[in-house]
């Protein structure tokens, strides 16, 4: 369900609020390497960062799985995977549950990209990208969308109550694609 | 395009203006533009629907309500040919008309069940029924679907009011005093 009882100016102070602790945290920023990384996908398939060498990634990491599906951010992004793919983008979703919770999520939303888990050691991979909650024992709601050569070109944290849609995402690819066609000419 | 990493989300502008090639009830030239962008087959979108019919009976004139489809196709197996046949009864003039027989019924809407609502009102089922089958609707569907996204649209259902996306809550007072706020601010 979406929507609170609070009006949305509040509901928006206070995730400001949420979201001003978080502010320490030190996400990596547009330019740097991504680090590496293997995680399961499931409980016998990982997938690794280098395993899409050459091809755009769109990492985005969450809190859980099983947000209430009408306003649920992996929900949107299934049906949004083919614009992504149109622009040479891969998507990976990321989130400290684990591969079974993962495999029931993914089969209740009918998804068609790969969660991947964040779960032993706990949080490890979202630390390297600066974006683990201490003391919540999850990751930010993060986006980043890395390159052909693996540099970061996009990142944005989102309020962690706050689904960030996908424009943000489009706009990245599309700002990268432009670039390089630029570059190309 | 470079982006501040710890940007607050901004409120959402609506990216694609409304034209004469939305479906809308209410005056063109109303002070007040309520959008939604909507799936027959999710449930607050369900809750919602009496509720913008309260705003329409108590704003009136003043009131121009827009929906754009937003069919969560994946999680909501009959939403894509449910909004194709509201398409299909709009090109035949009865597109509110449906939309409201499948608000109204939205625990049933099998295609058989949108067949019986267009035979109800009035439309060659037949027709319908090749047209939803070729998708003969999908592409304009998409398209409101990546307005949406454009729009920052993260789940349905997403409301604007004149142009900006409204967050709070989904009652009559809630929306009223969304739509009251910006009213003043068009005077």
């Amino acid at each position: 369900m979406r929507g609170g009882t609070n009006p949305g100016e509040s509901k928006q102070a206070r995730y400001n609020q949420l979201y001003a602790k978080g502010r320490k945290a030190s996400a990596l920023a547009a330019g740097v390497a991504a680090p590496q990384f293997t995680l399961k996908t499931t409980p016998d398939q990982a997938v690794s960062l280098s395993d899409f060498s050459g091809q755009r990634v769109v990492l985005a990491f969450y809190p859980a799985d099983w947000s209430p599906a009408c306003g649920d951010q992996m929900t949107l992004y299934n049906e949004i995977l083919p614009e992504f793919q149109k622009l040479g983008a891969e998507l990976l979703g990321l989130s400290v549950d684990g591969v079974w919770c993962h495999a029931a999520f993914a089969r209740d939303r009918k998804l068609h990209f790969p969660l991947l888990s964040d779960f032993e050691p706990k949080g490890a991979v979202a630390r390297t990208y600066g974006v683990y909650r201490d003391g919540d024992g999850v990751t930010e709601r993060a986006l980043f969308v890395i390159d052909g050569e693996g540099i970061i070109r996009w990142s944005y944290v989102s309020p962690i109550g706050v689904n960030p849609g996908a424009a943000g995402i489009l706009s990245a690819l599309e700002g990268l694609q432009e670039k390089e066609k630029q570059v190309a000419a | 395009m470079k982006r501040d990493i710890f940007s607050i989300t901004e409120p959402e502008r609506l990216a694609v203006p409304v034209t004469r090639r939305d479906h809308t009830q209410g005056p063109a030239d109303a002070t007040l533009t309520l959008l939604e962008y909507g799936d027959f087959e999710c449930p607050v979108c369900g809750m919602a629907y009496p509720v913008i019919k309260t705003l329409q009976h108590n704003l009136r004139h003043r009131l121009r309500f827009v929906f754009r489809h937003f069919p969560l196709t994946n999680v909501h197996p009959h939403a894509e040919h449910a909004a194709e046949a509201a398409e299909a009864a709009g090109a035949r003039g009865a597109f509110w008309k449906m939309h409201d027989l499948l608000f109204e019924n939205q625990d049933d809407l099998e295609d058989e069940d949108l067949l019986e609502y267009a035979a109800a009102l009035g439309l060659d089922t037949a027709v319908m029924l090749a047209e939803i089958e070729a998708g003969a609707y999908a592409r304009r569907i998409r398209e409101d679907f990546m307005s949406g996204v454009r729009s920052g649209v993260n789940g349905t259902p997403t409301f604007f009011i004149n142009g900006m996306r409204y967050d709070g809550s989904f009652d009559v007072d809630s929306l009223l005093a969304g739509l009251e706020e910006a009213s003043e601010l068009e005077t």
